[in-house]
């Protein structure tokens, strides 16, 4: 059986009627990763031994009829920056290329609970910073879709996973899009869930105030079971929501009849592939045929996002990456000198995308510049956010590109940093708003890579995103495309 | 003419919270375990571990700074001060750079033996974070290894900050004494300067004046003091070594970098450490891990209303309700609360608050000193103790056959009865002592006649006689009746 053109939700429906079994499910995606692997880099580490140990305390489980978790037996794929205890977590940098952690992230330790079985942890930017995947100390993870393009970043791992037909589901983390972007870049659904919506204890952080842990999936209808296990307050984590957690599954099924969609017209156009815009235009014609209204709105603010990003996420970064010090859980360059010690094991092991990013965060916190730069940022910060609750007043949800463009090519933007941020200029405004945002699959280019469309929502409005997102699904079939 | 000199001294004061787990983690703050045994992913600075405010710290807090007068921050949010260093897990220190918990409050001092004058020192601000680990080098210098222990790591600091209202060692003594009192009353710290809960800098430097002429020497702060003795004088000497740096270079404050300065307790001098020629750049930002926290004015008031009265009210009441001198109510409330409420219940009794307190002073704190204990642990019950003072009192007993009983009560845990049953004191009754009386009234008329010509001591030659007819009699009893035989007479 070809497991990789099921969804990850007619996967569990087949293992619940015991059509199939946990151990072959698993045993499939293994063998999956050990051909598609070599050529893809997607994974970062296997954890084989343990999930098949646990795929047969499922299937003996369910044997037995006893009661089993949402997810019970479904393979699931996590992000390298997320902690796993007892599986090498190194957040893609070298720094960390020893680190083994001792303890799981919420979100891990929901999906366990949830009967999910991890298979591996997957590749991603250094510490999240990049969009692109290729990373200095691992290797570049390549787009299955085609292997000279890169799969988008920093959660690029997750989405080659699943688009290579390696995982069903895969968790992935978004600070300023690398969950929508990678999404796009692959023809996957990928969701950025309201900032405290799922714990990020657990998530090596890189810039707090703007990060979130959310699912990548092939359907909306995928990334609603896994969002619903992996949300809810956590009391590790201060800033996780105290509010109770949709049941998305059957929220997506309600029809969107009367729904008003909100489209900001600024961002059409300049700067935007114009297949990618058609296809915006298409999905407007599919959603009006599903009875949603669409209204023109305006972010007056939002050719401010990617500079106050670049300030905002450097400066948290330069002080969450201070403990990475040789002192601790790090690998240490040799030295005698404490100072020589601390310099020389930053230099070595972080890549030139983290030192880059600590170095801007650095200055723009020192004393003279924090008012203009910090303080400035968290201003435009604020208007973003005025900007999207003025339109989220009038829409439920608003439509847009995910991304400037589809997948680029591998080495195309690594010596030019700037263009490779504004690969995050439709992304990086839901990240400083702390809104919810998905991408999904909304169309296909002339070179035959997907194109990704964007939803943002209002805050803790996943459900809406969701059934917009599957009813979408329900009249298109860019989700179930594979790649040859 | 010369220049008259003025020694300006500010303080800060680490005082480790009185918590049961950390600021930011549930780790035990207990002090004295082996190394890194109470550690978490948080405290350890672990990728991916958050901090979780310790409401119970904030509570803390706010009860402190309630009591040194201090303006409470409703919305309380914390920052990120940056720096590395190998014992400070995470290469920030979670603590609140521009919304202190506390700020604007003040703490009155005044001395009973008057070596100062009164003084208000006002609190600038006192506000939380997070203590770091301990490291410990290897002190040879044989290139072993340096070690780290977390376990001290995230316990919770309250850090209070005076102004430079302090004008000499002395009053920085006295300061410290009182604030410690009132955190030991508060029960918010240990107050244990050996274990590292009550840590203090001294930053010092000297005004000097003529006619108008006005100079400041440059600011040295002094760290590694160890004790509030070690404070006073290293202000002191400090204060000397300003005075005769300037005389030599005569640099002021503008001319010279602030200096950091190690106490050195067994050669009695302060040691450079380093100059600051431009001083650290912390990079503060608010820490996104942790949201506003919101304390009300019913909490507050909640807080407040466990907030008993302070030393200095319990001083006054002393003095005004007793009627004992300042010194003498220094020393009591000195003690701590329970040993005023001690004090008080008793003296309340006996109705003579001298009395009491030297009986408390010389009895009862000899006693707790020599056995390293404290008021609650103390063997006699104030029912007890109220039961020998009537005795002494009434005349029944005298003070130095008090104090034997006393003796027994604290060191064989005996009641009062039961003491003087061992020591053989009996109580006579009114017939038994009237006859002694009587028998040495007749015994002795030329006694009689001393004292009837106004030799009023001679009595006390009448009271000896009578304790050889019976060593019980009660003195006070005796010299009564002798008194009375007299006056009717």
């Amino acid at each position: 059986m070809d497991l990789s053109s099921f969804s990850a939700y007619q996967l569990l429906e087949l293992l619940n009627q015991q059509e199939l079994s946990s151990v072959d499910c698993v045993d499939y995606f293994l063998k999956q990763i050990e051909n598609r692997n070599p050529d893809l880099n997607a994974f970062a580490a296997l954890a084989a031994e343990s999930a098949l140990e646990q795929a047969q305390a499922i299937d003996r489980r369910r044997q037995k009829g006893e009661a089993v978790g949402p997810l019970a037996g479904l393979p699931v794929a996590v992000k390298d920056g997320i902690c796993t205890q007892g599986i090498r977590t190194t957040a893609g940098s070298r720094m960390l290329e020893q680190f083994v952690p001792f303890y799981n992230a919420t979100a891990v330790q929901r999906l366990l609970e949830a009967d999910a079985i991890l298979i591996g942890k997957t590749m991603m930017d250094e510490f999240g910073m990049g969009s692109s995947t290729e990373n200095p100390h691992y290797g570049n993870t390549r787009n299955p879709w085609d292997l000279q393009r890169v799969p988008g970043g920093s959660s690029g791992g997750s989405a080659a996973a699943i688009a290579g037909g390696m995982a069903p589901l895969a968790l992935g983390s978004d600070t300023g899009g690398s969950i929508r972007q990678p999404a796009a870049f692959c023809g996957l659904t990928g969701l950025k869930p309201t900032y405290g919506r799922v714990s990020r204890y657990g998530l090596i952080a890189y810039a707090s105030s703007l990060e979130q842990i959310g699912p990548l999936a092939w359907t909306a209808q995928d990334a609603a079971l896994m969002l619903r296990v992996c949300a809810g307050q956590d009391a590790c984590d201060s800033t996780s929501a105290t509010r109770a957690v949709d049941d998305y599954a059957s929220e997506i099924e309600s029809p969107i009849n009367g729904m008003r969609i909100g489209i900001c017209r600024d961002q059409l156009g300049k700067g935007l592939a114009p297949e990618i815009e058609s296809a915006i235009e298409q999905a407007v014609s599919v959603l009006e045929s599903l009875g949603a209204t669409f209204v023109d709105i305006t972010l007056p603010n939002s050719s401010h996002a990617v500079p106050a990003y670049y300030v905002i996420a450097p400066c948290e970064a330069s002080a969450n990456l201070a403990r990475f010090d040789g002192v601790r859980y790090t690998k240490r360059a040799d030295s005698t000198e404490l100072d020589q010690m601390y310099s020389k094991t930053r230099s070595d092991y972080f890549g030139q995308e983290v030192k880059r990013r600590i170095l801007l965060g650095t200055f723009a916190l020192s004393s003279g510049y924090y008012d203009q730069y910090y303080i400035r940022a968290s201003k435009i910060r604020r208007l973003i956010q005025q900007d999207f609750d003025r339109a989220l007043n009038e829409v439920d949800v608003i439509l847009g590109p995910t991304t400037p463009s589809t997948a680029f090519k591998i080495g195309q933007w690594v010596d030019d940093p700037l263009s490779m941020y504004l690969a995050d200029v439709y992304t990086v405004a839901a990240n400083l708003a702390g809104l919810p945002a998905i991408s999904i699959a909304g169309g296909v280019d002339s070179n035959d890579l997907p194109i990704g469309l964007q939803l943002q929502g209002r805050p803790f409005g996943e459900a809406a995103l969701l059934r917009v997102a599957h009813q979408f699904q329900s009249q298109t079939d860019f989700h179930t495309r594979r790649p040859n | 003419m010369s220049f008259e000199q003025t020694t300006i001294i500010g303080l800060e004061v680490h005082v480790q919270l009185k918590t049961r787990s950390k600021l930011f983690c549930s780790c035990t703050t207990l002090f004295g375990a082996s190394p890194n045994t109470h550690t978490c992913p948080v405290c350890m600075g672990a990728p991916g571990a958050l901090p979780v405010l310790n409401r119970q710290a904030m509570d803390l807090a706010i009860k402190t700074g309630l009591a040194l007068n201090c303006r409470i921050e409703t919305a309380t949010k914390w920052d990120r001060k940056n720096y590395f260093y190998p014992d400070l897990p995470k290469g920030y220190q979670i603590s609140q750079l521009d919304r202190p918990i506390c700020s604007n409050g003040y703490l009155d001092l005044i001395d009973p033996e008057a070596q100062f004058a009164d003084r208000r020192v006002e609190i600038e601000r006192a506000h939380l974070e997070e203590d770091a680990g301990k490291s410990s080098h290897d002190e040879t210098q044989m290139g072993g290894e340096s070690k780290i222990d977390l376990n001290r790591a995230g316990t919770p600091l309250l850090e209070i900050v005076t102004r430079p209202n302090l004008r000499s060692g002395m009053e920085a003594k006295a300061f410290l004494t009182e604030l410690k009192l009132i955190l030991s009353n508060l029960n918010v710290s240990d107050c244990n300067m050996q274990e590292g809960s009550l840590r203090v800098d001294a930053n010092v430097n000297l005004h000097l004046t003529k006619e108008d002429q006005r100079i400041a020497t440059p600011i040295a702060e002094i760290k590694n003091l160890n004790s509030f003795r070690g404070v006073q004088r290293a202000i002191d000497f400090e204060s000397d070594r300003q005075r005769k740096q300037w005389n030599n270079d005569g640099l002021t404050i503008d001319q010279a970098a602030k200096q950091t300065r190690g106490w050195d307790d067994e050669s009695g001098q302060t040691i450079l450490q380093r100059t600051k020629e431009d001083s650290a750049d912390y990079r503060y930002f608010p820490d996104p891990d942790l949201v506003v926290i919101h304390t009300t004015s019913q909490q507050i008031e909640a807080i407040n209303s466990e907030i008993r009265p302070l030393p200095s009210a319990r001083r006054a009441s002393l003095m005004s309700d007793f009627s004992l001198s300042a010194y003498d109510a220094g020393v009591l409330v000195h003690q701590g609360d329970p040993f005023v409420d001690f004090f008080e219940t008793i003296a309340r009794h006996i109705g003579d608050g001298k009395l009491v307190s030297n009986w408390l002073q010389q009895e009862v704190l000899r006693y707790l000193n020599e056995k390293q204990t404290d008021i609650d642990h103390f063997p006699v019950s104030e029912e007890q103790f109220i039961a020998l003072l009537e005795r002494i009192k009434e005349g029944k007993l005298d003070t130095s056959r008090g104090k034997n009983v006393m003796e027994l009560m604290m060191e064989e845990r005996l009641s009062m009865e039961q003491s003087l049953e061992r020591l053989g004191i009996e109580s006579l009754d009114s017939e038994e002592l009237a006859a002694i009386c009587q028998q040495v009234i007749e015994e002795n008329p030329d006694i009689i006649q001393q004292i009837r010509n106004g030799n009023d001591k001679a009595i006390g030659n009448l009271i000896g006689k009578a304790k050889t007819i019976n060593r019980n009699v009660e003195p006070g009893l005796v010299r009564k009746q002798i008194l009375t035989f007299i006056k009717n007479g």
